[in-house]
């Protein structure tokens, strides 16, 4: 078999059961395509050693008939997640050196399954960005270029790492976390299946925190099958996140029928934006037709508070923010500032946080304190809870009319270039205007290519489902898949 | 609603974060377009509505107090900056 990193994790799993292939094979490929893709800057913690144990060990297992769902496939795993005596920084130098002494129970979970860590990969920092620009480590690069144009292009973030390395064939598939769009933006700037499930279903345990009541964490993958089997291995009721939902987790990939006969998808009208580029809008239609000629009933709806999300975000995810990063001190772990002669413990504190976090964090951080100080809680932090109620309360309005699905494009643009944006922090910030509600619902969301603009860049859809639907939700994105028929791939130049 | 310098100095201290006098202007105008784009929440009637305290409905777990974890104090100290006899060692915070 030749090019086994190109391999989705079906074709993957299906080889090594058959025999065709051992995961030895399959890691090394993927190691040495790692080796050779430094100019992508995705993968920024490589663990062969760790990597060719577990290939072995899955081996072993198939052998002896015992191959769970990711038996013997390499992934690669975002910084966010604490992995066991390797480095877990999210993307920022306040964690340099810091070594997890415990594992994230989803990388647990993977791990359970048989899946092969390959290395922790490139993100922004505490996932506080849409272009991995914000990163300790340096941005992450898209494998797609416009056309025969060098520019270097985002593969948005903050999960950039994740979705350049499968993009590119580096791994069979990711891990990614999105609090406000991070693995559904960049999933659709490279072209790639992205899903962040209901809140609640994945385990926050062991993940670096951002915004707590937003943050789930969700595959990043070459297919919606993919999507169904890692997404599956992922999901647990763990006791030791108090939010974990005691549910049982449903066969996904068994659920993939691709029949979605009668099935109603919304369409929501305050997601057509002005300004929004022609190529969005025709995509979004053509997604909207595909979807049709599935045998989908396709409804107009409204979600009225649509517009009020994003601020609504920018102060409860600043807000839970400057708490859950309040940890970051110099005591317990990380960096801690030298200190000059007479420096107490608050300078120690200052100069810690300012030389240890980078400048988006440092102004995240500082918007949440000022919108949780005393006199601005009630105007910012109490009013923005109670639009998200409001903003909630639009979707279950809109499901309680028997929608069972939503169709919006994932992202304003396609990819950008990298330092293209401009200085205004609230500019990058809209790079989420179609996921963050999402995530101020709790709700389920997939990013689905649908299409490429006329520079050849990726374009996705998005489609949103009822809470714990995923199953259901993952059937109407691979009807999408197969109708959308995208296969194009970047041409290799690093 | 407006950020002059002496409050963005008043945020950093309260955030716990260094900042260069000479930095405070450009941070206070960098509040005010966030703080300028929030503003749009207060078009919103949100008269008689709960704030959300919880996204997805559900009660939180109970369960037995009881120890179920500990006797980890050299994992717990093994990522800290620095560590003496079985302590976090900070600068001197008392007199």
């Amino acid at each position: 078999m030749s090019e086994l990193n190109k391999l989705t994790l079906a074709e993957a799993r299906d080889a090594l059961r058959k025999g065709d292939v051992t995961s030895v094979e399959l890691t090394d490929a993927c190691l040495s395509e790692i080796d050779a893709a430094g100019a992508l800057n995705a993968f920024v913690h490589h663990t062969p050693e760790i990597a060719r144990d577990q290939a072995a060990a899955a081996d072993a297992r198939i052998k002896a008939g015992d191959a769970p769902a990711m038996c013997g496939l390499p992934i690669g795993i975002k910084d966010l997640f604490c992995t066991k005596g390797v480095p877990s920084q999210a993307g920022s130098r306040i964690l340099e050196g810091f070594l997890p002494q415990y594992e994230s129970t989803i990388t647990q979970n993977l791990f359970d399954a048989g899946a092969v860590m390959l290395g922790k990969l490139n993100m922004d920092e505490f996932a506080m960005g849409s272009s991995n620009e914000t990163s300790v480590y340096g941005n992450a690069v898209n494998p797609w270029r416009r056309g025969n144009d060098d520019t270097a292009l985002t593969p948005g973030g903050s999960s950039g790492g994740s979705a350049s390395a499968v993009a590119a064939d580096l791994c069979l598939a990711a891990t990614g976390t999105d609090t406000g769009g991070s693995i559904r933006q960049p999933a659709a700037f490279v072209g790639i299946t992205g899903i962040k499930p209901t809140y609640g279903r994945c385990s926050r345990w062991g993940v670096v925190a951002f915004a707590s009541s937003l943050d789930q964490a969700g595959p990043m993958t070459k297919s919606v099958r993919d999507g169904a089997i890692m997404l599956e291995a992922m999901c647990s009721h763990d006791p030791k996140d108090s939010t974990s939902a005691d549910l049982p987790v449903p066969n996904f990939e068994a659920m993939l029928t691709g029949d979605i006969k009668g099935k109603k998808i919304g369409i929501p009208k305050e997601y057509r934006m002005d300004g929004m580029p022609d190529e969005i809008e025709t995509l979004w239609a053509e997604g909207t037709a595909m979807l049709r000629d599935a045998g989908a009933e396709i409804v107009d709806i409204s979600l009225p508070h649509t517009k009020y999300a994003l601020p609504a975000y920018y102060v409860i995810a600043p807000a839970e923010a400057s708490s859950n990063l309040a940890r970051y001190d110099g005591v317990r772990y990380g960096h801690r500032a030298k200190l000059d002669q007479g420096d107490g413990i608050t300078e120690m504190y200052e100069k810690t946080r300012a030389e240890g976090f980078g400048a988006e964090v440092q102004r995240r951080v500082m918007i949440g304190t000022y919108v949780l100080s005393a006199g601005f809680y009630d105007a910012y932090y109490n009013r923005a809870r109670k639009v998200r109620t409001l903003i909630k309360r639009d979707f279950e309005d809109v499901f309680a009319q028997g929608v069972d699905a939503i169709l919006t494009p994932a992202t304003p643009s396609a990819a950008f270039g990298l330092g293209e944006a401009s200085d205004d922090p609230v500019e990058m910030y809209l790079n989420d205007v179609f996921t963050v509600t999402v995530n101020m619902a709790g709700l389920p969301g997939i990013a689905v290519p649908a299409g490429q603009d006329a520079q050849g860049l990726p374009l996705g859809l998005q489609l949103i489902g009822r809470p714990w639907e995923e199953g259901d939700l993952l059937n109407t994105a691979y009807a999408l898949e197969a109708r959308a028929g995208f296969v194009a791939k970047p041409s290799k130049w690093w | 609603m407006s950020i002059d310098e002496s409050t963005a100095k008043r945020v950093a201290k309260l955030a716990r974060i260094q900042v260069a006098p000479e930095r405070l202007p450009a941070l206070a105008a960098e509040f005010n377009t966030i703080l300028g784009f929030i503003e749009q929440l207060s078009e919103v009637d949100v008269d008689g509505v709960e704030p959300m305290t919880s996204v997805t409905p559900q009660r939180l777990k109970r369960r037995v107090d009881e120890v179920t974890d500990g006797s980890q104090q050299e994992a717990v100290l093994t990522n800290a900056p620095d560590a003496r006899e079985g302590f976090f060692a900070v600068p001197k915070v008392v007199e």
